[in-house]
């Protein structure tokens, strides 16, 4: 936990090692670049985000109708079925799930829903020991680390570092580094955990109201590993991750990998809809937050998102601030305009962090227009009172400067004159835009001085 | 009231007007040789293809390729004199030693080279993920050209597990790099028949 720390003061730290930001930034770019040519190389790519945006609103306009329907054919499928109103709720039902049938160990694939509740450390506390089985997460989890991308859990950590944690928790031998051969001592390992796990726990990709059957999407095939070894198989979804009708995957097959990596689908895109003979399935819809956000017309459009990854790949910002510097489970874009929903006063800095460029809005493969609800959640962040006092008191003297001639001309006159004889005065750590940044030349005049020289006398 | 009542409830109250689902039926790509598409866009992500005249090139292809000596299972009873054919009431734990499996796809999609398994063919469901390699036999007249086709032809069938798998398995958690082999199959090997 990085405590009370916001964006900026986190990515300073970051942005010490300067060549460490061009790396972070160079990898994250290439993937947007993957992106970039595998959507160029599908035919109808901009009718296929119009498709997925208008199939996602018509979900967020009918959501009630559709979460009973799936509960519905869940049921007839022979699936249990919770609904959890908060993170402590989706606890305690994983948690009993598990002490009934005596299970003291779970294997884990990815799941941003799980992370956001804390269930590993719920579980910990607990006497239940789970393993994060997608090979991003196992790096972070034995570091005792968030992932700092929902797609690329540890895209921050160079080959070195993941080497040294594996001689730490795996012995493998001190200086190796080569990914391959760290991939192979992972697999081994986690197989071992696989055939020896009772329970298993995914995340859902997409959740099909028509049919009762979820999606769950990998590369790694950690999550089939998980699922079809074990007794007790359990599935946490955010409310939003409806779809109305199978034949929709088509679409948002199409998109998700392509938008997330460049890839044209996962490797792995797995339909769970009934459990096996002699095992069981639960699901858990939890609410934590999506039914209020749902009330928000300037905001619900997030509720869109497929958790690609793609506005974090883009985001100059993201790129070279990296995910920790979000304090929140989902980062970049996509977390600055969810997060403020959660918890605004704890995630008021995140809407600021940002040039409002629009990247993000521009590859969502849903189209939620992100940059502009990030400009929203500002102004309602100011509203509420949560911007950074200083923020707020530049603010309100802009407002009282640019609504006065005289301040303003006052001011103008004042600015210009130290820029020219005293730029001391301003060039120094005192001033936020100096960081990093030449303060512009001072004009000889105001355009209004040269305007009553030049042009009113004609 | 329980969470379930509050959460519809809420949920209820706050969801805005309705508006409707779009067309999908417009997404088409341009006409093209499905099986060529295929072949390129597999191989392209490091996945193995081959044309097998028959049945009997397959079995070759398998005694040459891969180690007979150590366990490979199939549901085709075809290659039972390569292979053993799965019994199904057994613990999906037991199939943990299997070398290779070889699997007969129900359909295979030309833009992302994924092939189409439901659990019938699959024997086991932990089979194509647990084996050290995956082999899939796809006819080639059931190749479509996108996930469209494929979810068109899927329709509503009533499977309990269906799974699109679409290379070996792979990752590129540790910077970037590609390695294929995770957790499924270091390799994938296709065999298209007519």
């Amino acid at each position: 936990m990085k405590g009370t720390q916001d964006h900026a003061t986190l990515a300073e730290v970051f942005n010490r090692d300067e060549d460490r930001v061009d790396w972070h930034d160079g990898a994250l770019w290439w993937i947007r670049q993957k992106r970039d040519r595998s959507a160029n190389l599908t035919p109808q790519w901009e009718e296929l985000r119009e498709a997925a945006s208008a199939i996602k609103s018509n979900v967020i306009s009918n959501l009630h109708d559709y979460l009973l329907q799936f509960e519905d054919n869940l049921k007839k499928n022979g699936v249990k079925v919770y609904w959890a109103a908060d993170a402590e709720e989706h606890n305690q039902i994983v948690y009993k799930i598990l002490s009934d049938k005596n299970i003291n160990q779970m294997v884990k694939s990815k799941s941003m829903l799980t992370e956001e509740c804390h269930l590993n450390e719920y579980l910990a506390d607990r006497g239940i020991d789970v393993i994060n089985s997608d090979l991003g997460e196992y790096i972070q989890q034995i570091d005792n680390e968030p992932p700092s991308h929902i797609v690329l859990p540890c895209i921050h950590k160079k080959k070195e570092e993941i080497g040294e944690l594996f001689h730490e928790h795996l012995g493998t031998e001190k200086g190796l580094s080569d990914p391959t051969l760290l991939t192979r001592v992972a697999r081994n390992h986690l197989r071992n955990v696989f055939m020896t796990r009772r329970a298993a726990l995914t995340g859902v990709n997409f959740a099909v109201a028509d049919t009762g059957e979820y999606v769950v999407c990998t590369n790694e095939g950690n999550a089939d590993m998980g699922a079809h070894l074990c007794e007790v198989q359990i599935a946490s979804m955010g409310l939003e991750k409806i779809i109305p009708e199978r034949k929709h995957l088509g679409v948002f097959l199409r998109l998700l990998a392509r938008s997330a990596i460049g890839q044209p689908i996962t490797i792995y895109s797995s339909h769970f809809r009934k459990p096996r003979p002699g095992q069981e399935m639960h699901l858990i819809l939890v609410d934590k937050g999506r039914s209020e956000l749902l009330a928000r017309p300037d905001f619900r459009d997030s509720l869109k998102c497929i958790k690609c990854g793609s506005c974090m790949n883009t985001c100059p910002v993201y790129r070279k601030s990296g995910g920790l510097s979000y304090h929140n489970t989902i980062s970049g874009p996509i977390g600055a305009i969810l997060a403020p929903n959660l918890d605004m006063k704890k995630h008021a800095d995140l809407p600021f962090a940002s040039t409002l460029c629009g990247s993000c809005s521009n590859v969502c493969p849903v189209k939620i227009p992100i940059h502009e609800q990030l400009y929203k959640w500002r102004q309602v962040i100011v509203k509420e009172g949560y911007s950074a006092s200083r923020k707020t008191f530049s603010m309100k003297a802009m407002a009282l400067t640019l609504s006065s001639p005289e301040i303003y001309n006052t001011a103008g006159k004042t600015g210009r004159w130290i820029l020219n004889h005293a730029p001391f005065a301003i060039n120094n750590k005192f001033n936020p835009w100096y960081k990093q940044r030449d303060m512009p030349d001072s004009p000889e005049q105001s355009f209004s001085e040269w305007y009553s020289k030049n042009v009113k006398k004609s | 009231m329980s969470s379930r009542d509050s959460i519809l409830a809420a949920v209820l109250k706050n969801q805005p007007p309705l508006t409707n689902l779009p067309d999908i039926s417009g997404f088409k790509v341009p006409e093209e040789d499905v099986v060529e598409k295929y072949k390129n866009t597999f191989s392209g992500i490091g996945g193995l293809v081959y044309s097998a005249k028959n049945i009997e090139v397959i079995k070759n292809h398998i005694r040459e390729n891969f180690d007979t000596e150590k366990r490979i299972v199939s549901t085709l009873p075809a290659l039972s004199d390569v292979a053993e054919i799965c019994s199904a009431s057994v613990e999906p734990q037991s199939f943990e030693d299997v070398e290779l499996s070889i699997i007969e796809a129900r359909l295979a999609v030309a833009e992302n080279g994924a092939v189409w398994l439901t659990e019938e063919v699959m024997g086991h469901r932990i089979i194509p993920y647990i084996s050290q390699h995956l082999a899939v036999v796809v006819d080639e007249s059931l190749i479509v050209s996108t996930m469209h086709e494929a979810y068109a032809k899927i329709a509503d069938e009533a499977y309990g597990f269906g799974g699109f798998i679409g290379g070996p398995s792979k990752t590129a958690d540790i910077e970037q790099a590609l390695v294929l082999g995770a957790h499924g199959p270091l390799s994938m090997t296709v065999y298209l028949i007519k």
